[in-house]
């Protein structure tokens, strides 16, 4: 059993964010890596990029299929974890170290909307 | 991630294993299957290295037997089964009037008026409606619908063979590619086919549903040293394409022809009248205008099922299968494109999600084994 950080906040869509500040760390969660199975692209934004929560800010795509990634909080793309573009296979092996961007939050408040580590553990039983 | 529920999913006789085991089961075509068991990657290396086990007991099984049932085949089998000596099977396709497929299959002589046809999943009573129909002005020959009384277990690898020994009395060192006896496996009747979907030597053995389990237990016992795994459709789709097999309802379907899907070589062009053979040498005469050829991406991307295919911006192509190969670490895939560009080297644009991303044709298979 992969164990579920208490200190991340995390979406229905199984993305985690590490809050700090103003600053929010993302990546996707276990469950998520285990779904999609071996892990061979990751499309990230660039740095700059204006999101919104909800809204994709990117593709990860396994051998067997792609998906969107969705913004768990809505601010603008201050840092692009481009390693992963060489070794995306880390997600599949360690996605709870392994983020993607981090955001500056624009809107702290909708950090409250999101599952806490519990919450989120009774949503993928 | 969510999967559409719709009727109750169809069970092997091995699903409680699966589920027992920890695979993830997905719906294909009707049926609870186990999509990966360790991992697609991890699965398709094992059968590239050492050897896995898959259950294919999904696949459809149509017996035709009776004094005209050769005729029969020849009529609805667009490969020449008279060349096939008992014991013997060979790939083929049921092909509609022109010439296009309704399946693929594989045609086993089981005697010289016993026929086993071993057909997907998902058109087993397509497949049998078709050619009960089709058949009835064949004489004296009967198609029967035995599906529910096989199932099937594929081991595939360079050391199937090795694994699958010792579980049985038929010499498997013996047996011809594509070729089968009759006979046990772990105590259970078999018979054992020297064929597979996944580019490797490997067998495919036929038993009755309630020994399934018996024998499944055996084979990943017998492999246990050799490091031998179950395996799921997931690697089973990375390593057909890879070593270029047509899956039906990808890359042939009822709007593609043999000719197009450069499957001549299933032709039987000397036997008589067979469904399909009046449009398939039209084509062979005149030429096709679409065909299928391989491709390997140059820019970074997974061409996918669907993604449409273009030349200097026109849309002229699509993909019908596509995939990141863990053995041989290329994106690579299968596409349809106007004849005048399917030349090995030709280059062509892959549109991926509103991005374009150059492919290149290149030759099939992706993978050969080595003999």
């Amino acid at each position: 059993m992969a164990s579920y950080p208490a200190g991340f906040k995390y979406t229905k869509d199984h993305e985690w964010v590490e809050l700090s500040g103003d600053r929010g760390k993302v990546g996707i969660t276990d469950y998520a890596q285990q779904q999609l199975g071996d892990v061979v692209y990751v499309e990230l934004p660039d740095v700059g990029a204006t999101l919104k929560q909800g809204q994709s800010f990117g593709t990860i795509e396994s051998v067997k299929a792609v998906s969107e990634l969705y913004a768990p909080v809505s601010g603008q793309v201050v840092e692009v974890n481009t390693s992963l573009k060489e070794k995306p296979e880390v997600v599949n092996a360690d996605p709870h170290s392994n983020w993607m961007i981090v955001v500056k939050l624009t809107n702290p408040g909708e950090a409250g909307a999101l599952l806490d580590a519990a919450q989120y553990q009774d949503l993928i039983k | 991630m969510e999967q559409a529920t719709e009727a109750p999913l169809k069970k092997t006789p091995l699903n409680a294993r699966h589920r027992a085991s920890g695979a993830k089961m997905v719906p294909f075509c009707g049926w609870d299957m186990p999509v990966e068991y360790s991992g697609i990657v991890a699965e398709h290396m094992a059968v590239r290295t050492r050897a896995g086990v898959f259950d294919v007991s999904h696949m459809g099984q149509i017996e035709i037997a009776g004094k005209d049932a050769l005729a029969a085949v020849q009529r609805l089998s667009c490969n020449d089964a008279a060349k096939l000596a008992v014991g013997q099977a060979q790939y083929s396709g049921l092909l509609t009037p022109q010439g296009t497929f309704i399946d693929d299959l594989l045609v086993y002589r089981l005697a010289p008026a016993h026929f086993l046809l071993v057909v997907n999943a998902s058109h087993i009573r397509h497949d049998y409606e078709w050619i009960a129909e089709q058949i009835k002005p064949a004489g004296d020959a009967v198609a029967v619908d035995a599906s529910s009384r096989y199932a099937l277990i594929a081991v595939q690898g360079p050391a199937a063979l090795e694994v699958a020994q010792p579980l049985t009395g038929v010499e498997l060192g013996a047996l011809k590619y594509y070729w089968f006896a009759h006979g046990e496996v772990a105590s259970v009747r078999a018979t054992i086919s020297r064929t597979g979907y996944t580019g490797e030597d490997g067998f495919e053995i036929f038993v009755p549903p309630q020994s399934a389990d018996r024998v499944w237990q055996a084979l990943l016992e017998s492999g246990r040293a050799a490091d031998v795994i179950p395996c799921g459709l997931g690697a089973r789709d990375t390593l057909r394409l890879e070593a270029a097999m047509r899956l039906h309802g990808n890359d042939i379907d009822e709007t593609r022809s043999a000719l197009e899907a450069d499957l001549g070589w299933i032709v039987g062009w000397k036997k008589d009248d067979f469904i399909g053979a009046a449009a398939l040498r039209d084509q062979k005469a005149n030429g096709v205008k679409q065909k299928i050829v391989g491709f390997e991406m140059v820019d970074r991307g997974i061409a996918r099922q669907g993604y449409p295919a273009s030349i200097d911006g026109r849309n002229v192509g699509v993909v019908t299968s596509g995939t990141q190969t863990p053995y041989l670490k290329k994106a690579i895939g299968m596409a349809y494109l106007p004849i005048a560009h399917t030349a090995v080297g030709t280059e062509f644009d892959v549109n991926i999600r509103g991005r374009s991303a150059r492919a290149r044709v290149v030759p099939m298979p992706f993978y050969k084994r080595a003999r």
